[in-house]
C-alpha cells in the first residue's frame, strides 16, 4: 500500500481553499466522471472555467452562499503517494471547525489571496497551527492572475508572511512558498509560462516534499488505560500506546497512582505478541495482582524513568471555541488522553486576540470565542502529563462544559 | 506500523471509546463490505467476542445472498444479532416505487423503531468520508436529536482523539470508526485479514456490485474482477465513483444531504 499524508488547507475566507482543492483533484485526475459532470452542470460561471469549490462544498447552504461551513476530508493520489486533504472553513465563526480539521493533520497549507494579502483569518489560522504543534507548513500565494502574475507582489507577500510566522516561532522554507492561480491552474500540477520568474516548485512538487508524521516509538513508554476487560477470566488492560514500546517481562509503573507491575504478555487477536510500539491498540496483561485493584481507565502505564509529571494543578495555553465565554471560577471537565477530572478556573492571564496577537488583559475575568489565554486550573484529582513538545498526546487536553467540547489546550 | 495497521488501530480505539462511554451500544450491520469490516474490527477490539448487539435493518428488499451470509456469519462469530423490520410499513405496501420515501420509511424509520425498542444510546456505523461529499463532513462521534436530525450546520468540535462522551437526553450518538478509510483501504484490509465477504462483490458474467443495499435500487457495474485481488487491481485504475450504482445518490444533488439530515445513514 502507498504512503499517505494528511494536510489541512487553511486561510482567510474567499482566498480560494475549496477552489484549490477542486483544482488539485481535477488536475490529478482524481474526480470521477459523474462528479465532474455534477460540478459542470451546477456551475454558473460563464467563462467555461468550472466552479471547483463545488467539489468540496457539498451542503446546499455552502453552495448557495459560496462559503465553506464545515471541515471535510477528501482523498487524492500523486505519483509519489496518496493524500488526505482536510478542507477547513475560513470564516471566523467557523473557527472550531478549522481547529477540528487541523488537529487531524500532519502538515498545513496556508493560502493567501495575492490581491487581498494577509487578512484577519490568515493571521489567526497561522497562529492556531503553531499552538496545535503543526510544524510543517507550506504557503501558497493564490489568485496570482489578479495581480498580473507579479513577482514583486509575490516577494512582498512572502516577506510579510515569513516575518509574521517568525513572531510565534513558525518557519516556512523559502522554497515552500508557491505562487499559483487555482482557478486557472497555473503552477498547480504543472509549471506555467506565466511564472517565467519562478524557478521553484509547482504546488504538487512542494506537497511531495512534506514528510509524514513519525510514530513516537523511541520515546518513553506511555500507555493510557482506556478500559479493562475480562477475557476468559483474565484481566486485560485495553488501550493504545501513545509513546515508546512495551515488552513482555518489562517493569512498568502506573501513574498517577504510583503502583508498579510487570508485563506478563501483550494480548492481540487472535494471537499474543512479545512487544508493541507507539500507535498500536493492544491489550496488556500484567503479572502483579496487587496493582490490578487500583487500576481503572485513566491510569497510565509508564517507563520507570523518565516518569511523567504528576499533580493537581495545571497552567496551560487554552483556546476558547464556544459562543458563551469562560468565566473565572467556572467548573469544567478536563480530558487528557483517557484521564478525565473536573477542574476549576483559578486564573485567566495574558488574554490574547488570536489574530492580532494583541494582549487584551494581563489578568482577565473571562475568555471569549477565538481568544487564547494562559489558564491556571485546579483539578479535582491528580493526573499525569508530559510537556506537549515531548509527548503530544500527554500534553494536550480539551475542556468540556455540560456535554460539549468548549476549548482545547496544551501544556508546556 | 504500515497504513493498514494505523487505520485498524485508530478504528479499534474509537470502538473501545464508544463501548466505554455508551453501554447501550449496537453495531449496525448492513452485510456489506464496510460494515462487515467494522464487525471484524469489533471482534479484534474485544479479543473475539463482541460485548454488544449487532443490528440489521431489514427492508425486506435485500439480496438473498445477504440474508444467507448474515445467518451464516452471525452464528459463526457468536454475534448477538437483532433484525429489525418496519413490518407495518411493509404491510402497508411501502416499496421502491416510492423512491426516497421508501429509504426514509424502511431504513431510517426502521432504525428509529429499533432504537426505541432496544433503547440504544449509540450506534457504530461503517460509513466512510470518501463515499460521499456529505459523509466527508461527518465527525467520528456525531449526535442526532430526538427527531433524529443531524445539525450539520453546527457540529460539535472534535479535537485529536477526544470524542463526545456524553449524550444529551433524547438523543443518540452515531459513531463512525471507519470514517478515515477509503474504499481501497477496505479492500486491502479484507485481503490482509482474509475477511469473508458476500459474493455479490465478485464479477459474474461481466458484472459485479461495487456497493450493495436493496435489490431494486442497486445496479451492478461492468467488471471482470472476480476476487479480492482483481477488485484491488480494478480500483487502482478506475475513476468511477463507488456509489454510481446507488439510486439515492442520483435523484438530486442534495438528496443525500436531505436524507442524512432526517437520520439516514
Amino acid at each position: 500500500m502507498r504512503e499517505n499524508l494528511k494536510f489541512v488547507a487553511v486561510g482567510h475566507v474567499d482566498h480560494g481553499k475549496s477552489t484549490l482543492i477542486g483544482r488539485l483533484l481535477y488536475d490529478t485526475n482524481s474526480l470521477p466522471p459523474d462528479k465532474m459532470e455534477e460540478v459542470r452542470s451546477m456551475s454558473e460561471s460563464s467563462d467555461g472555467v468550472p466552479e471547483f469549490a463545488f467539489v468540496m462544498d457539498h451542503l446546499e447552504e455552502e453552495r448557495n452562499n459560496r462559503i465553506t461551513i464545515d471541515t471535510a476530508q477528501i482523498f487524492f493520489d500523486t505519483a509519489q503517494r496518496s493524500y488526505t486533504i482536510i478542507d477547513a472553513p475560513g470564516h471566523k465563526q467557523f473557527l472550531k471547525n478549522m481547529i477540528t480539521g487541523s488537529t487531524q493533520a500532519e502538515a498545513a497549507l496556508l493560502l493567501i489571496d495575492a490581491e487581498e494579502g494577509l487578512r484577519e483569518q490568515t493571521h489567526r489560522h497561522a497562529y492556531m497551527l503553531s499552538l496545535l504543534g503543526i510544524k510543517q507548513l507550506m504557503v501558497v500565494i493564490n489568485k496570482m492572475d489578479l495581480v498580473d502574475f507579479s513577482q514583486e507582489r509575490f516577494t512582498e507577500l512572502s516577506q510579510q508572511i515569513t516575518k509574521r510566522l517568525g513572531e510565534f516561532g513558525m518557519e516556512v522554507a523559502p522554497e515552500m512558498i508557491i505562487p499559483i492561480s487555482a482557478r486557472l491552474g497555473d503552477n498547480v500540477a504543472g509549471p506555467s509560462d506565466k511564472f517565467s520568474w519562478h524557478e521553484g516548485m509547482t504546488l504538487l512538487q512542494a506537497l511531495d516534499q512534506l514528510q509524514p508524521a513519525v510514530t513516537a516509538e523511541n520515546g518513553p513508554l506511555r500507555f493510557p488505560i482506556q478500559d479493562i476487560y475480562d477475557v476468559d477470566g483474565e484481566k486485560v488492560l485495553a488501550g493504545r500506546i501513545v509513546s515508546g514500546t512495551v515488552r513482555q517481562g518489562q517493569n512498568i509503573m502506573f501513574h498517577p497512582c504510583g503502583k508498579s507491575a510487570t508485563v506478563d504478555h501483550i494480548k492481540d487477536f487472535p494471537t499474543k505478541k512479545e512487544s508493541a510500539g507507539a500507535g498500536e491498540s493492544i491489550g496488556l496483561v500484567i503479572r502483579d495482582g496487587i496493582a490490578l485493584k487500583a487500576l481503572r481507565r485513566g491510569q497510565v502505564a509508564c517507563e520507570i524513568e523518565p516518569s511523567p509529571q504528576v499533580g493537581n494543578t495545571v497552567v496551560a495555553t487554552v483556546f476558547w471555541m464556544n459562543g458563551e465565554p469562560l468565566q473565572k471560577g467556572d467548573t469544567l471537565d478536563f480530558k487528557c488522553a483517557t484521564q478525565q477530572v473536573s477542574c476549576k478556573v483559578k486564573k485567566i492571564t495574558d488574554r490574547l486576540n488570536s489574530s492580532t496577537l494583541e494582549i487584551l488583559d494581563g489578568d482577565a475575568d473571562q475568555l471569549g470565542e477565538t481568544e487564547v489565554a494562559r489558564l491556571t486550573l485546579k483539578l479535582s484529582d491528580y493526573i499525569c502529563t508530559d510537556p506537549f513538545e515531548s509527548i503530544a498526546e500527554m500534553g494536550r487536553f480539551v475542556l468540556m462544559r455540560d456535554t460539549n467540547t468548549v476549548a482545547g489546550g496544551v501544556l508546556h | 506500523m504500515d497504513r493498514l495497521d494505523e487505520l485498524e488501530s485508530q478504528s479499534i480505539y474509537i470502538i473501545r471509546e464508544a463501548y466505554y462511554h455508551y453501554k447501550k451500544l449496537a453495531v449496525l450491520w448492513s452485510i456489506g463490505k464496510d460494515s462487515t469490516t467494522l464487525v471484524w474490527l469489533c471482534r479484534k477490539a474485544f479479543f473475539g467476542k463482541i460485548p454488544f448487539r449487532a443490528l440489521h435493518i431489514d427492508t425486506g428488499y435485500k439480496f438473498p445472498d445477504m440474508y444467507k451470509f448474515r445467518d451464516e456469519y452471525s452464528k459463526k462469530w457468536g454475534m448477538d444479532l437483532v433484525v429489525s423490520r418496519n413490518e407495518e410499513a411493509i404491510a402497508a405496501g411501502m416499496g421502491p416505487e416510492k423512491k426516497l420515501e421508501c429509504c426514509t420509511v424502511l431504513k431510517t424509520q426502521g432504525l428509529k423503531l429499533a432504537i426505541a425498542k432496544h433503547g440504544f444510546e449509540a450506534l457504530l456505523l461503517g460509513i466512510r468520508r470518501d463515499e460521499h461529499g456529505i459523509r466527508a463532513k461527518e465527525r467520528y462521534f456525531s449526535p442526532r436529536d430526538e427527531k433524529f436530525q443531524w445539525d450539520y450546520q453546527d457540529q460539535p468540535p472534535e479535537l485529536w482523539d477526544q470524542y463526545k462522551n456524553q449524550a444529551e437526553e433524547k438523543t443518540h450518538i452515531r459513531v463512525h470508526p471507519l470514517l478515515h478509510w477509503t474504499e481501497k483501504d477496505i479492500w486491502y484490509y479484507i485481503k490482509r485479514e482474509q475477511i469473508p465477504i458476500t459474493h455479490l462483490y465478485f464479477s459474474k458474467e461481466g458484472k459485479r456490485y461495487r456497493s450493495i443495499g436493496c435489490t431494486p435500487c442497486c445496479n451492478p457495474v461492468e467488471s471482470t474482477a472476480a476476487n479480492v485481488d482483481e477488485i484491488i487491481q480494478e480500483l487502482e485504475t478506475t475513476n468511477t465513483s463507488e456509489r454510481a450504482g446507488r439510486a439515492q445518490d442520483k435523484e438530486n444533488v442534495y438528496t443525500m444531504q436531505k436524507l442524512r439530515a432526517l437520520g439516514y445513514m
